[in-house]
């Protein structure tokens, strides 16, 4: 065994990239369930191409897994990345701008033939020239080694080539001191009927861990002590799993069954694939003809008193916003989840943006408000998809819930919540009359309740409760069609009303960092770790500068005004090009500044933190 | 069209619950009714003895009939219709409650506010996923859907060949009056070719439709045909298409006396009827005009011949099978030809699996083998560790 040394790093951020068939995101996973395991915190960014298999080798084809874990407080898949492993030329020139200097850059050289460099545009090959002398490049014959290794394995030449990343695998978790066991107890499971690919991976794994150990290549090897979380039960946790399970939770703790209806886009499809399979979770699903019909069904199973929910993406919301008007003015419950992508249009089907919170707020025709919650962490989107559910059955209206691309498939450790914690849901159905005509007992479908302003729900199958209801404008109380002025007046107040009593329940706002000072940052949805990572770096470089959260972005929460007054500026950064900022504008009269990033990649908490040394400074 | 129902011959009626041809169905779950014509009902449970007593429900046609003012022009075909199902409803022994209308956006589609029953006037073209949500959701409910030619052909017709080919066992009536009604007069998807309407002053150069066509393309399960102005036939379409297990299709020609009057009046009036439509009836002959005319199958068209002059007789033609995809096909392919008489009747009828039971048998069946999922085994599942 070579004499190695071994370092202790607070954090690491390693970024794995090759091509679309490389089996990247795969890796990625892999070394996060291994980082899971060995107690760190984390927090991952996928990021893949839109085509399914670009052609081998080509910039566009290049797909990557960033990971940022450490022994301290992770908030963000990190800033630059220490660690680059590169499958061939073109991983290398898509990620070099992402690497810091002096960081390390792992290459299978043997990829690194004229063809593929061709195909990378490189004029010259840089690991032979000086292009790369910042960095600390580590060249392993990934392919000849792997070949070598499964040489007698009976598997074919494109079998072997595809089992690279394995190898490239057990070396990055050498290298980090990671467990080899969740990887080979995965892969001992993933191919179970396979038992020659089984051996073949399981030994490329051990292969390329064991490489580290003995190759010349390497004299420091790392680790990354455990992190000090809250103590309790952690998973690693994918958005779009976490938004699942909280409308299973919503299921569960309500009684209610849900019929959730999607027609596929990414990247919210993985909430259909997760939902269809939880049949016994009392989870109905149907993949429609399109997003119309998707909310369509999703309407018509509320008006049955089942909980209707759909979701999509930006361009399905489009498609959905005329429904959801129907759903606002019946007055049924509803959750329309919105993954965010960058648009407009097909826009960057497979990266992330925030771009969808003016469709969100204002994308309907007629005065038809409705709340958004949003989720702000991988986690997160569990809690705001059971609050969701439960706002939209506790005010009988229509909820937007938006996610977005580096949520649904970022993930993180996540502290399993204990179902006796979730915030009551209790449901009541109307179940007699509530009024009297002539003396007789009838229903009123639009008499109020008067904390929350809700109509009641009253279930097809109740004697003494039919009633009709529609996108003709209602009379209060009633429910008749009126086409009375004074009463559509009053009816778009009611409905607006109601929508705004929503924070009544809002718990007061956190503020992190400086409670008052020079800079106050407002954030929504994703970015919240980004800034609170900015705002923990200014706080300790002695600045007074503090951050808030907008969980409900509509209604906003009562006391921001108070809040506002402590701060000198304000500033609003967002995946868009300046969407909150603008509402915030025109809610509190008072110079909020944007701060925007429209590339479809998360924002480094460097950016944010950049930006406001510079308000500070003048 | 008021008197329609003086004769009052009480169609045997069943209590709510009974007679669900799914014994296993939880109860009130619109009892259908049994009498089904030869040929078609060969899988249906018999009724136990007793069960097809009298007026089963003791509602009455009022008892359906909501407090809301009908608001169509006076003399619409739209009355005949509402008033055909007002007066079917109490027959057919579904619990009001349990009976709901479901509409898109049109003349046609203000319905359900007329319906003392459950009820939803949603939005253009939408009402059969409206409808699918429900049914799906709730399978023990009477699910009607109403639409108009525009709205089920033309905005929503992707939902209208979707619903068929998943077989919701609900109703469908599509009235056509091959007109926009509401919009005040444009030509929709079934409006003739040349015709001049408000957004076609030289003519619309569309092909149009065919209806029965469309659905049965779709693999709809059941397709019929009928007219406002024979109210004893339409009673009889809507009876059958309730018996029906699965979407039973029927479109109805329906006069918009404002904008496109007396655009069926050729085979819905007196003079010209008989010599214009057949009657197509399962088991029976093709004959029309009295009799005196029949269809004959002549390779893959149907032909008219004259049944007078003695050479051919109501034997020679053509005995109609609504089971056969094929002569269903024929049939609804004759249409509007000058030479041949337009069709209505029950074209095709087939049993397939309903899209609720098979969502409900596929959930039956994850909790018959994994059981009643729990929450926290799903949350704490994958690999976990502790901390502290
Ligand atoms: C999204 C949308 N587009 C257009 C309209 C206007 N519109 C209302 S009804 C209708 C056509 C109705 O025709 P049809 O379905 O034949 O019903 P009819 O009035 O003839 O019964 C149209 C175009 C609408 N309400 N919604
Ligand atoms: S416009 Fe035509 S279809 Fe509409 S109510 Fe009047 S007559 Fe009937
Ligand atoms: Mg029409």
């Amino acid at each position: 065994m070579a004499n190695k040394t071994l370092e202790t790093l607070p954090e690491a951020t390693i970024l794995f990239a090759g091509d679309s068939g490389d089996g990247m995101q795969l890796t990625g996973s892999q070394f996060t369930l291994a980082t899971a395991y060995a107690m760190n915190d984390l927090a991952t960014l996928p990021d893949f191409p839109a085509e399914i298999r670009a052609p081998a080798g080509t910039t566009y084809g290049v797909s990557g897994f960033q990971l940022h874990f450490g022994s301290v407080d992770i908030r963000t898949p990190g800033d630059e990345v220490d660690l680059l492993v590169a499958m061939n030329p073109a991983a290398l020139k898509v990620n070099l701008d992402r690497v810091r200097l002096g960081g390390t850059i792992l290459v299978n050289s043997n990829a690194f033939d004229q063809r593929s460099l061709d195909l990378a545009h490189y004029d010259a090959n840089p690991l032979e020239d000086t292009s790369l002398d910042k960095y600390r490049v580590i060249q392993v014959e990934l392919t000849r080694l792997t070949r070598e290794t499964l040489k007698e394995s009976g598997l074919n030449q494109k079998e072997i080539d595809r089992s690279k990343n394995m190898f490239a695998l057990g070396l990055a978790l050498w290298l980090y001191s990671r467990p080899l066991e969740p990887a080979e107890s995965w892969i001992s499971r993933k191919f179970a009927k396979k038992p020659d690919i089984l051996d073949a991976n399981l030994e490329l794994l051990r292969k390329g861990f064991y490489f580290g150990e003995t190759t010349e290549l390497f004299v420091t090897r790392y680790e990354v002590t455990p992190a000090t979380l809250p103590p309790g039960r952690y998973r690693a946790i994918q958005g779009v799993h976490a938004l699942a399970m909280g409308i299973v939770a919503a299921a569960k703790k309500s009684g209610l069954k849900v019929f959730y209806g999607s027609y596929p886009i990414t990247p919210a499809s993985d909430i259909l694939h997760a939902l269809s399979r939880f049949k016994n979770h009392g989870i109905m699903t149907v993949q429609a003809e399109d997003e119309i019909a998707a909310v369509g069904m999703a309407i018509g199973a509320s008006f049955g008193g089942t909980l209707g929910v759909t979701g999509t993406s930006g361009p399905g919301v489009a498609l959905k916003t005329e429904a959801m008007g129907l759903a606002h003015i019946t007055e049924l419950p509803l959750v329309v989840v919105n993954v965010q992508r960058g648009g407009p249009s097909t826009g960057l089907p497979t990266k992330t943006e925030q771009s969808d919170l003016m469709q969100a707020m204002y994308g309907r025709n007629g005065d038809a408000p409705l709340p958004i919650i949003a989720a702000s962490t991988p986690g997160d989107c569990f809690e705001a998809a059971y609050e969701a559910c439960r706002m939209a059955v506790k005010y009988m209206t229509p909820v937007i819930l938006l996610s977005d691309g580096y949520l649904a498939n970022g993930s993180e450790p996540w502290l399993i919540p204990s179902v006796d914690d979730l915030a009551d849901f209790e449901v009541e159905f109307a179940a007699e009359p509530n009024a009297e005509e002539d003396g007789a007992p009838t229903y009123h479908p639009y008499k109020r309740n008067s904390g929350t302003l809700a109509r009641p729900w009253a279930r097809p199958g109740t004697a003494g409760l039919e009633h009709r209801v529609g996108g003709l404008e209602k009379a209060d109380i009633t429910g008749n069609v009126s086409y009375d002025p004074a009463n559509h007046e009053h009816m778009t107040h009611v409905r607006a009303a109601k929508v705004a009593r929503i924070q009544q329940e809002i718990p007061p706002t956190e503020v992190f960092g400086a409670e008052e000072g020079d800079v106050l940052i407002v954030g929504w949805g994703s970015t919240r770790g980004a800034i609170e990572a900015a705002v923990a770096r200014l706080r300790e470089d002695g600045q007074a500068v503090g951050s808030i959260h907008l969980r409900w972005v509509n209604p906003l929460p009562p006391d921001l005004s108070d809040i506002f007054t402590r701060y000198n500026a304000y500033l609003v950064p967002e995946l868009n090009n300046g969407q909150l900022v603008r509402m915030l504008r025109a809610e509190f009269l008072l110079p909020f500044e944007p701060l925007n990033k429209i590339q479809g990649r998360p924002y480094g908490p460097s950016e944010i933190q950049q930006h406001v040394m510079g308000m500070i400074n003048g | 069209m008021a008197d329609q129902d003086k004769s009052k011959k009480r169609k045997p009626t069943l209590p709510p619950g009974v007679g669900a041809k799914k014994p296993t169905m939880p109860p009130g779950m619109g009892a259908k009714k049994p009498t089904m014509p030869p040929g078609a009902g060969g899988k249906k449970p018999t009724m136990p003895p007793g069960a097809q007593g009298d007026g089963a429900s003791g509602l009455t046609r009022a008892d359906f009939s909501s407090d809301q003012d009908v608001r169509w022009c006076p003399g619409c075909g739209d009355y005949a219709i509402l008033a055909t199902v007002q007066r079917l409803m109490p027959e057919l022994g579904v619990p009001r409650e349990n009976t709901v209308f479901i509409s898109g956006i049109g003349c046609s589609s203000r319905f359900p506010y007329y319906m003392e029953t459950y009820g939803m006037h949603s939005i253009h073209g939408r009402a059969p996923t409206i409808a699918t949500g429900l049914k799906a959701s709730r399978p023990e409910l009477d699910v009607w859907i109403v639409t108009g030619d525009g709205d089920g052909l033309s905005i929503g017709g992707n939902h209208l060949i979707h619903i068929m080919r998943r077989n919701l066992n609900v109703q469908m009536i599509l009235f056509n009056n091959q007109i926009y009604g509401l919009t005040k007069g444009q030509y929709s998807p079934t409006s003739e070719a040349g015709k001049v309407t408000k957004s076609t002053p030289f003519g619309s150069i569309d092909h149009p439709f065919n209806p029965s066509a469309v659905v049965l393309g779709a693999d709809a399960t059941f397709v019929a045909r009928t007219m406002d102005r024979d109210p004893k036939h339409m009673k009889e379409m809507f009876t059958r298409s309730h018996a029906h297990r699965g979407t039973g299709f029927v479109e109805v020609y329906q006069n918009c006396n404002i904008f496109n009057d007396g655009a069926f009046f050729q085979f819905t009036e007196k003079d010209s009827r008989a010599d214009r439509t057949v009657y197509v009836e399962h088991g029976k002959p093709l004959v029309y005009a009295g009799g005196s005319r029949g269809l004959r199958l002549e390779g893959f068209s149907l032909k008219s011949v004259d049944l007078e002059s003695g050479s051919l007789s109501a034997s020679d033609c053509l005995v109609y099978d609504e089971t056969s995809r094929e002569l269903a096909t024929i049939i609804s392919r004759m249409h509007w030809d000058p030479h041949m008489p337009q069709p209505f009747g029950v074209f095709y009828q087939e049993e397939r699996p309903t899209y609720e039971d098979m969502l409900h048998a596929q959930v039956d069946d994850v909790l018959k083998r994994s059981g009643t999922g729990s929450l926290e085994d799903l949350l704490s599942g994958g690999d976990t560790w502790t901390v502290g």
